[in-house]
């Protein structure tokens, strides 16, 4: 029985977060937000040189050929540090999808400039709203040309590739679009955490290759859908850790009726639950990474529980974090909106709780196939 | 990370299981997760559960961790949760020891003399003595430093009158371990002293408490000028506090282990079996969306009692957090037994194990975990010791601290 990081892993662990206490305080996080940027170019460069989006690739093609347990635990301290870079829909998502699905040629194409940070990837599933990405799609991939619409694309502004579910004829099916190439349009649309972006992409008669096999789209998408939410889960955990640590700071140093705010109950037993649905998370979220290093058939099932879980205790500590500051949570100068804003970014990127809910049910009473 | 037993715990398994298959029975698939207050107990479940534990004793398989000088088989921590493991696969008598080995068992052995771990210890070991806690009373349960049963010394003995209560077990009890009030005029957590009593000491009287979910383990325990030998006394005079804190932990940590995570599977089940507006259950997202919630927490708490083990491999103690697992089981456990009857819609409120669905287990669950959210340490006081020894926050204001004990205000 070893349900734990190996010492390895938790040195990475250490020099992520090393790195980025220096290289990305909250003050980065709060200049992306306030500025017209999608994202930290510089903070992202840096990652780059430690090899962070090289992690999971194969070294042939550039990468360190490490797992998605070291990719975790980095995952975990992007979180901690909320850091305004698209490591969870380039690094977790589409990187992975092309190193999983990628034919050689599309791999030795693609993998290398993603590995070293030059470019960045990113998934593009829904249409609408109200989807969670499953839906069939009304994009139409048509040979090596693809017609549609996609709506909302995590960081979809600044990518260079995105990996596209679209329809092809025999069913679903993913498509690797370039987009510097014709017939794109993106358009960046306000986002509930502007440390972070969004964007429509339109498609007409753009030029697009099929990633992985026509018609096997749909299950594709659901196994990185389940793998990238693993990670975000671990991202998910370490935001809402640190969002509990400066509410307990502050509420030990904010006095009130001649005492300490944090030495009343009703706050310290809030926070006492928030700790107990961040171990819960965190503990789901370990589930998750075994299954993902293990390439277990208990992935889909743990996915789920990793994903709800620390979807919730996310966004239930970001609600708590600007109740419990009281007034000064909702100003703009304090932190407690990089949160709050954040925990929703992340809590619908991947599709909604519910939807996470009905899948985990579905999945262990045989409903669907797990 | 990896799950698989090494091959020394492999080996050390297959030792367990050849014992157990060679004594016990296997475990049949319709084995219910119980009410979360434990089996309804009487004599003969003690009498059957004294010679389990007997049998466990000669053959080596008695308390484990415990060391060999004493009986035990000092085998490490992980070695007694394969044991564990192990052994909930068969159908083994009611466990009347919970509180002999989970909580008097290791506060003998860390606060006792030498003298006093040989007298006591072989006997709780082999089942021949079962033993009781006598903590709380009327007027001190969460404030269980607030308590007023005394101990006065009267030259070789101590001479303790009060009451006590919610003591499970105490009418079957050979022995208790006791926390009274040795000094009034010190501060209430300095005037404490812990001792061991002859539960069969004349002056002492047991009389069981009715419980909601009908069973009679807990009692109220009178003592009338009741002798203990201070040859009983565990621990200095006055230190029965840091004593009970002993105790208190390993009662979390065997309660949190517990829990009513165990019932989800039979939950999902029953969803699977249960038609609502002609199709199962199972196929409407609003049941599908509760199952998830109790899922999650189940599985949650599974995990964190396997990060658990692994600290306690890597040769760690596991401290306060301990208490996570039971405050989390214990709603979760009420949680889904009142989902239990939400499900069985006019027919939740049948409480007859002859015509209710799955024999009742949902109602009599339901009438059961109340308790296990009180007992052991309210959620509201789990609470305290999270957020104070975990997370660090401040303590309550404390009007009674520093002030002598008999000059507490005490109200009605």
């Amino acid at each position: 029985m070893n349900f734990d990081f190996s010492d390895d892993q938790k040195l990475l662990k250490e020099t992520a977060s090393n790195f980025l206490k220096e290289h990305a305080p909250l003050a980065l996080c709060r200049a992306v937000l306030e500025s017209d940027d999608s994202y930290s170019a510089e903070l992202w460069k840096k990652a780059a040189q430690l090899g962070w989006q090289a992690t999971a690739i194969p070294e042939e093609y550039g990468g360190y050929g490490f797992g998605q347990l070291e990719l975790a635990v980095i995952a975990e301290e992007v979180g901690y540090a909320l850091a305004p870079i698209p490591f969870a829909s380039s690094v977790c998502f589409a990187t992975d999808a092309i190193v999983l699905a990628g034919s050689d040629e599309q791999k030795k194409r693609l993998l290398p400039k993603l590995a070293s940070g030059d470019s960045i990837a990113t998934f593009a599933l829904t249409e609408s709203p109200g989807q969670n990405g499953g839906e069939k799609s009304k994009t139409k991939l048509d040979g090596d040309s693809i017609t549609g619409t996609k709506l909302p694309v995590l960081d979809g502004d600044v990518a260079d590739v995105v990996v596209v579910l679209a329809d092809c004829g025999a069913g679903p099916t993913l498509a690797l679009v370039e987009l510097d190439a014709s017939g794109v349009e993106r358009t960046k649309l306000e986002c509930i955490d502007p440390s972070r972006s969004v964007a429509r992409l339109d498609f007409t008669n753009t030029p697009a290759e099929a990633l992985g096999k026509p018609g096997e789209g749909g299950r594709l998408a659901e196994t990185l859908l389940d793998r990238a939410a693993v990670l975000m889960a671990f991202e998910q955990v370490g935001a809402a850790t640190r969002a509990l640590e400066i509410t307990k700071q502050y509420t030990m140093e904010r006095y009130a009726f001649g005492r300490p705010i944090a030495s009343f109950q009703s706050l310290k037993h809030r926070m006492a639950d928030r700790y107990c649905d961040i171990e819960i998370a965190r503990s789901n979220s370990y589930y998750g990474a075994w299954a993902l290093e293990n390439n277990d058939r208990e992935l889909a099932v743990s996915a789920c529980l990793a994903r709800v879980a620390a979807s919730e205790a996310f966004d239930q500590m970001g609600v708590d974090m600007i109740q419990l500051h009281g007034g000064v949570g909702f100003t703009w100068e304090f932190d407690c909106h990089l949160f709050y804003r954040r925990s929703k970014l992340l809590s619908s990127a991947l599709g909604s709780t519910a939807s996470w809910k009905r899948k985990l049910i579905r999945r262990v009473s045989g409903q669907e196939a797990a | 990370m990896d799950f698989n037993d090494t091959p020394e715990e492999a080996a050390f398994r297959s030792d367990c299981r050849a014992w157990l298959e060679a004594n016990a029975k296997p475990k049949s698939d319709h084995s219910s997760a119980g009410d979360g207050m434990g089996a309804h107990l009487d004599t003969d479940a003690v009498e059957a559960s004294k010679a389990w534990q007997k049998k466990k004793a000669d053959a080596g398989w008695a308390c484990l961790r415990w060391p060999k000088e004493y009986g035990g088989r000092g085998a490490t921590s992980i070695q007694n949760v394969i044991w564990g493991q192990e052994q909930a696969k068969f159908d083994t008598p009611a466990d009347v020891f919970g509180i002999t080995h989970g909580m008097c068992g290791p506060t003998v052995m860390t606060h006792g003399t030498d003298e006093q771990k040989e007298k006591w210890i072989p006997g709780m070991l082999t089942g021949e003595n079962v033993w009781c806690q006598l903590f709380s009373e009327p007027a001190a349960g969460s404030d269980l430093a607030g308590l007023r049963s005394t101990a006065v010394r009267d030259g070789d003995d101590w001479i303790i009158n009060g009451q006590k209560i919610w003591t499970t077990g105490a009418q079957w009890a050979d022995w208790g371990i006791l926390v009274v009030r040795s000094d009034p005029n010190a501060p209430k957590h300095k005037g404490l002293t812990y001792f061991v009593v002859d539960m069969h000491a004349a002056g002492i009287e047991v009389r069981p408490i009715h419980q909601i979910n009908g069973g009679r383990e807990f009692n109220e325990v009178f003592f009338s000028d009741v002798r203990i030998p201070d040859a009983n006394r565990l621990d200095e005079i006055g230190n029965g506090w840091m004593v009970s804190l002993t105790t208190l932990m390993n009662e979390r940590a065997s309660i949190g282990a517990g829990g009513g995570a165990s019932a989800i599977s039979e939950l999902i089940d029953l969803a699977k079996r249960i038609e609502i507006d002609g199709k199962p259950a199972i196929e409407q997202s609003a049941v599908q969306e509760r199952l998830a919630d109790f899922l999650v927490k189940a599985r949650g708490l599974r995990y964190t009692g396997l990060r658990t083990l692994t600290a306690l491999s890597q040769g760690k103690t596991p401290g306060p957090e301990a208490s996570l697992g039971k405050l989390v089981g214990a709603v979760l456990g009420q949680d889904m037994a009142a989902f239990g009857m939400e499900l069985q819609g006019m027919c939740g409120g049948v409480n007859d194990p002859g015509l209710g669905i799955d024999g009742s287990t949902w109602q009599s669950r339901y009438l059961g975990f109340p308790g296990l959210r009180i007992a052991g340490g309210t959620d509201e006081v789990l609470r305290n010791i999270i957020s104070e020894r975990v997370l660090g926050l401040p303590p309550e204001i404390r009007v009674d601290k520093n002030v002598p004990f008999k000059d507490i205000p005490s109200g009605n």
